[in-house]
């Protein structure tokens, strides 16, 4: 019997090890693929030309512009809600009460959605619904201008789905604002509102930063989302206007592996690319994690 | 300007007044009926065991309990005469004219001089020359302006706990308060800093009404006029400082300031 059990609390330990190391050598695999497949194509003309031959040579610029846009005006449109939503719910809402819990509620199940959803959403309602009727009233012959699928519709799209991300984020940052520096503030005769703004916020800020990082890091790397709402096969100019049309990284990976005329001509570049797009979401995540273990430190000292 | 009702000793000489103050956290009762008259320019201490009621009293004085879910207050606490639980009171300007002093310093991760200037400044007061005037007016009061007034600039958490808690005092002073709450004061400080804390609240009282909380007898016994003993959320005794310290008129009083129990 003791045998038996000695036994089996090996099995359990070398089980749980194998797997903590499959882990890591499933990161280790993909990270060695990717480098190995495609550092060699990673060149100053790859990151700054446009695609070439039918999308089997060239670079990538124009994906690279259209992502930094994507997550760009994505920021410009998510975040301040987000943080809107992040200080009611942190300061205003009664904890506990009907409306903060059913807030909770949407922010979690936003959450789950998965993305193509999004992506669908994306189409019928600011494409179709919001961009058309925007035609109907802005330019009246029928023309198409904000009715089809532009950057600015996939980025509110994205906006969309980061959301909960920065909720989260940007909530645990307020909270972590100590209670005494809010008191401090009102005992002097500030209003709430006034806390917020001068003390609650400023100190918050690399919280919100973090909050704002984890998105567009999350953003940068869907791509459901931006299928039908705005994201381009291939364009020969990049984006002027928030009704063009752009680029993206990920939707650029998808269309060399799958829509190419020679998609094993494409192999170097679609590694190469894969390399640029996990770079770019892997910095941002380091730098959130680094952003919000320095406010963590401070929340302890 | 002669008229008699300017003149300050026709002021009523009671600043606060506490009458049948009953404080409820849910369901438990934390303060039970304490009626207390605080008087004018002097200093009140409030001793008593841990949860005695002796903090919630005091952040009742400038509704600072009400930022916690759930609490219940019943009863009245008048200042200067008005009814600060009255529905329709302004608890901005109520904290304005009721200043606090924390347990634990809490200046903001600002400089000294944006410390010092952040009560003024949510006041809307914009100009530099009386901005400047009141922190260094406010900074002589606390008796931090020779140990600063080279260093504006620098950060208040570069401070000792000691200088930190006098910005704090200063902190408060500049939007003139015309009484001071303090919340065990010195408690997280050395014999040193808690002495200069100490000296400076007997200047202060001249100006100002102070009520503190400590939990310190020896303290208790060294700054404040009255003193007030709470337990279990009932005022047990309250007399002037030097008679409640050596003839005591309750058995419990006794019991606590000879060490007895707490």
């Amino acid at each position: 019997m003791k045998t038996r059990d000695r036994l089996l609390i090996r099995v359990a330990a070398v089980a749980s090890i194998a797997s903590a190391f499959a882990i890591i050598g499933a990161v280790f695999i993909i990270m060695g693929d990717i480098v190995a497949g495609g550092a060699g194509y990673v060149t100053w003309e790859f990151l700054t030309g446009d695609p070439t031959d039918g999308m089997t040579a060239g670079g990538v610029f124009p994906a690279i512009f259209g992502t930094f846009m994507l997550v760009l005006i994505m920021s410009i449109g998510g975040i301040p809600i987000g943080t809107i939503t992040a200080i009611y719910l942190a300061e205003y809402a009664h904890q506990g009460s009907r409306l903060a819990r059913l807030i909770r509620f949407a922010v979690t199940s936003l959450a789950g959605v998965p993305a193509i959803v999004f992506g669908l959403f994306g189409l019928g309602f600011f494409v179709q619904f919001v961009g058309s009727g925007m035609d109907g009233i802005l330019s009246g012959d029928g023309k198409l201008v904000w009715g089809q699928p532009n950057i600015l519709w996939a980025s509110l799209t994205m906006a969309l789905l980061t959301l909960p991300v920065v909720i989260v984020s940007v909530e645990e940052a307020i909270k972590a604002v100590p209670r005494e520096l809010r008191e401090a503030s009102l005992a002097l005769g500030a209003t709430k509102w006034q806390t917020i703004r001068k003390v609650v916020l400023p100190n918050a800020v690399t919280g919100i930063m973090t909050g704002g990082i984890l998105a567009v890091s999350r953003g940068a790397g869907e791509v459901a989302p931006i299928l039908f709402t705005g994201a381009a096969y291939f364009l020969p100019k990049l984006p002027t206007s928030l009704s063009d049309q752009f680029m993206e990284l990920g939707y650029h990976v998808y269309i060399m592996s799958t829509q190419s005329p020679d998609v094993e001509a494409t192999m170097g570049i679609q590694y190469a690319t894969t390399l640029v797009l996990l770079m770019l979401t892997f910095g941002l995540n380091f730098s959130a994690i680094f952003l919000r273990y320095r406010i963590r430190r401070r929340t302890l000292s | 300007m002669n008229h008699p009702l300017n003149h300050p000793l026709n002021q009523p000489t009671y600043k606060i007044e506490a009458r049948d103050l009953n404080i409820f956290y849910g369901q438990k009762q934390a303060l039970n009926g304490i009626s207390m008259s605080i008087e004018r320019n002097r200093v009140t201490a409030l001793i008593g065991p841990s949860g005695c009621g002796k903090s919630t009293f005091l952040r009742a004085l400038n509704r600072m309990n009400d930022l916690i879910d759930g609490v219940r207050v019943e009863g009245a606490v008048t200042v200067d005469g008005r009814n600060i639980y009255a529905p329709g009171t302004d608890v901005v300007e109520l904290r304005k004219n009721v200043g606090m002093i924390f347990q634990k310093s809490n200046p903001f991760p600002k400089s000294i001089y944006e410390n010092v200037a952040y009560g003024p400044r949510i006041n809307g007061l914009r100009d530099a020359k009386t901005l400047d005037e009141i922190v260094e007016k406010s900074l002589r009061q606390a008796a931090l302006w020779e140990e600063v007034k080279n260093d504006l600039a620098k950060s208040g958490l570069s401070l000792s706990g000691g200088q930190q808690q006098r910005l704090c005092i200063a902190r408060a002073l500049a939007v003139s308060p015309e009484v001071l709450l303090m919340d065990e004061p010195a408690s997280a400080l050395d014999p040193l800093a808690t002495a200069k804390i100490e000296e400076l609240i007997h200047v202060l009282k001249q100006q100002y009404t102070i009520v503190i909380v400590t939990h310190n007898m020896q303290q208790a016994a060294r700054v404040s006029d009255k003193t007030a003993f709470f337990y279990i959320g009932e005022l047990i005794e309250f007399n002037d400082t030097h008679v409640l310290f050596t003839t005591p008129g309750k058995k419990q009083t006794e019991d606590y300031i000879t060490g007895r129990f707490g």
